[in-house]
């Protein structure tokens, strides 16, 4: 009753913006509602089911974009050439030296062990340079304006959301394996760690994703809206309902990831539903409720953590990559801590942790407020500063800095629920 | 000569900017190991307690400079350093008022309070942001130079210029004094004692009639002022910016983390562990190694280990070396 009340209530609030503002601003909300209810589905599962503190949400984000440019974009074949297999090599050299390292620590005696792995480390660190650096140089040289990195395999771009599942659950696992076992907070410190260090490796590895200089034009999974401005038929149809051709494209553009989105957001949420209240939903709230216990049962605590942490981590890969097919480009400055992951952890919060559709009401809501604070903060400002004369620098000020409300209202809302709805809107059953 | 051009070159662009960096970093990791060590939880706002502390000091600098105050050759900022810890001491004692005591009562899961501190980070930073804009801010005045390049050339002849900024040279002094001050209280006092003794083994501490609220009352204040101190530093030495005092939390928690969170001592080693680490790495040592090495030997790259954008990677991976190695810290910090 509750849930449904809710669920209608962000419904009227976007179906207002419709009517109110446009609907291509509604539309824009709901499509990055149905993202951020992904990902949020991703934190719930990781934090609502195990306990487990993850924040790196922009990281796995951030992967997933990379997936995306690295599935769909046409190759670059004189990239390949100049140095695309070397790169291989040294990558291939990186992960022998590493494996290199672990077998040299678990073989060796106690006493040479460190010895001989900071060996390998230092040795295998220089080489791996010198082979990377002159292909790295080599491939940034090749039509750096238009090209300069290699590309990706021009596969279809809805095989991407997938592959931004298995790169983040693929990194998930190599700080699950470091990081999980240890207290609570080192992982939270690891994860914020991961996500600064993947967004400097999509910032600063040309070779891979143009860095700075952006990957723009990736492949669509629906029409350009110019083409169906000249498809005569479209125009036709457009025009029977009463809609001006533009404002039909863009919509019509819109509503097609709105319904490619709505399908992943189902059958993932069906899914997280059914592992809820499988055994293995019920033994992961029994490890998340008392680890000792649950240990005592025979239950690898461990094990368990990296399992759900890895599939935590998948679901942000995947949304991710669908923001990032959405945008249309990658752009690797444009991810921000704040707006990725703890505006993600704000949504599970206020939705109820523990709770799948609690995640996916936060999700959508908190959306709402993040877009629709600021012309509610305008409005404040413009209240607040009203009686001032116009042209002082304190008006100018208030008026100028309404953009930064944002995190100060997300502060207050996520203190708020924390203090009087622990549970969330919807509290886990 | 050589090798003292190549030593020159090297404490130019290494030691003395690390040095500097480290007693940044040092500040920042004790009000993080503090609060972890009384209040037990990894305050994710620490970062943006810097900012707005800093702000605080910012607005009141301007406004003596406007009234025409200064410290002769040393930054004003400094003399507004006081105003900028009482202001930021209120807020975060408000704070602790209005948000954590609710938590503390309730006895509630350190996880919890971590995710409560996000909501405080958010709301510091959406204030500093709003109080004074995203964008940076120069505050610095006074002598630019203790020494400057061009003179300690002139001065010894070498090739190699030596620049030792006011502010590094500052920044070290005011950690030393800090630091010391911090530990004759921490030991010396009844109430530092009290604290210790709090953080050791909390039931104890109770048992002999210590009262917590003073405790964590002081607790809060000591941090503010370390906040405000280091953040007025970073931000002398470096610039002011809202971003990169929320950034900085990483190299924050990975030195307290490195040197044992709770442990006042391992704060500072491992400030300085992580800021020699950071400057070595991302140096290109092309310049020293060309004095240091015979022409035959002479690197033709810039024999730079990872590029600056990776500072971030550098600290991480010592963190995780001493996660997996010795999850304590080197000072057998406290593992909840």
């Amino acid at each position: 009753m509750r849930t449904l009340a809710l669920f209608a209530l962000v419904a009227a609030l976007i179906l207002g913006t419709g009517v109110l503002q446009s609907w291509n601003s509604a539309l824009i909300i709901l499509n990055m509602g149905l993202v951020s209810a992904i990902m949020a589905l991703g934190v719930n599962l990781q934090w609502g089911l195990a306990g487990l503190f993850n924040v790196g949400v922009m990281g796995f984000v951030a992967l997933g974009g990379l997936a995306v440019v690295l599935t769909s974009v046409t190759p670059v074949p004189e990239a390949w050439a100049a140095g695309g297999w070397r790169v291989l090599g040294a990558i291939a050299f990186a992960l022998a030296a590493i494996a290199g390292a672990v077998f040299a620590w678990k073989t060796l005696p106690r006493k040479t062990r460190g010895w001989a792995v900071a060996a390998i480390a230092v040795v295998g660190f220089f080489l791996y340079r010198a082979i990377l650096d002159p292909a790295v140089s080599a491939i940034e040289s090749v039509d750096p304006a238009a090209t300069g990195f290699l590309g990706g395999l021009g596969l279809p771009v809805l095989l991407a959301w997938p592959v931004g599942g298995l790169l983040a659950a693929g990194v998930a696992w190599v700080i699950g394996k470091t990081a999980l076992g240890l207290r609570s907070d080192y992982l939270a410190i690891a994860t914020l760690g991961i996500a600064e260090i993947i967004i400097a490796l999509l910032k600063n590895e040309d070779w891979l994703t143009r860095g700075v200089k952006n990957v723009i034009g990736l492949p669509r999974p629906v029409p350009y809206e110019i083409d169906l401005q000249n498809d005569a038929g479209f125009v036709e149809t457009a025009a029977g309902i009463g809609l001006d051709p533009t404002t039909a494209s863009t919509i019509y553009v819109k509503l097609g990831y709105s319904v490619l989105f709505a399908v992943v957001l189902v059958v993932l949420l069906v899914l997280a539903q059914l592992a809820l209240n499988s055994p293995w939903g019920r033994m992961m709230r029994a490890v998340r409720d008392n680890e000792e216990a649950a240990e005592a049962m025979g239950k690898d605590v461990t094990a368990r953590h990296l399992q759900i942490f890895i599939l935590g981590s998948a679901l942000c890969g995947i949304a991710g990559a669908m923001m990032t097919t959405l945008d249309g480009q990658l752009t690797p400055s444009s991810y921000q801590p704040l707006r990725y992951t703890f505006l993600i952890w704000v949504m599970v919060i206020v939705g109820g942790s523990g709770n799948n559709l609690g995640a996916v009401l936060g999700g959508f809501l908190i959306w709402f407020l993040w877009v629709q604070v600021e012309p509610m903060g305008q409005w404040l400002m413009g209240v607040i500063t009203a009686g001032m004369a116009d042209g002082s620098a304190l008006k100018a000020h208030l008026l100028g800095s309404v953009q930064h409300m944002r995190l100060l209202t997300m502060g207050v809302i996520l203190l708020l629920v924390l203090r009087f709805a622990p549970r969330g809107l919807l509290p886990e059953r | 000569m050589d090798f003292l051009n190549a030593l020159v070159a090297l404490a130019n662009f290494v030691f003395i900017p690390a040095i500097a960096y480290g007693s940044q970093l040092a500040l920042g990791a004790l009000g993080v190991t503090l609060i972890y060590g009384i209040l037990r939880f990894s305050n994710f706002a620490h970062g943006d307690t810097m900012a707005i502390g800093t702000m605080f000091t910012i607005l009141v600098t301007w406004g003596l400079q406007a009234l025409g105050v200064s410290f002769g050759p040393l930054p004003t900022a400094l003399l507004a350093i006081p105003f900028g810890i009482v202001l930021t001491s209120l807020l975060v004692l408000g704070t602790d008022r209005l948000v954590y005591r609710f938590y503390r009562e309730q006895k509630a899961k350190p996880v919890i309070l971590v995710i409560v501190s996000m909501g405080v980070m958010f709301i510091y930073n959406g204030l500093t942001r709003l109080i004074i804009g995203p964008g940076d801010q120069n505050f610095a005045d006074g002598e630019r130079f203790l020494i400057s390049a061009r003179d300690f050339k002139t001065m010894t002849g070498l090739d190699e210029g030596l620049a030792l900024k006011s502010t590094q040279a500052i920044t070290v002094v005011v950690a030393i004094l800090v630091v010391a001050l911090l530990f004759w209280f921490l030991n010396h006092t009844r109430t530092g004692k009290s604290m210790r003794a709090y953080s050791d083994n909390e039931d104890l501490a109770l048992l002999s009639g210590i009262n917590p609220e003073r405790v964590v009352m002081v607790t809060w204040i000591i941090v503010a002022a370390l906040a405000v101190v280091a953040g007025t530093l970073y931000g002398l030495d470096k610039s002011f910016k809202p971003f990169t005092y929320f950034q900085i939390l990483l190299p924050i928690f990975a030195s307290a983390i490195v040197g044992g969170l709770g442990s006042p001592l391992g704060a500072i080693a491992g400030g300085f562990i992580i800021a020699f680490s950071e400057v070595g790495i991302t140096y290109a040592w092309k310049k020293v190694l060309t004095y240091m090495l015979p022409e035959s030997l002479e690197p033709s790259g810039l024999v730079q280990l990872l590029s600056t954008d990776y500072k971030f990677a550098v600290s991480f991976v010592i963190l995780i070396i001493v996660l997996l190695f010795r999850p304590t810290g080197l000072f057998k910090g406290k593992s909840v």
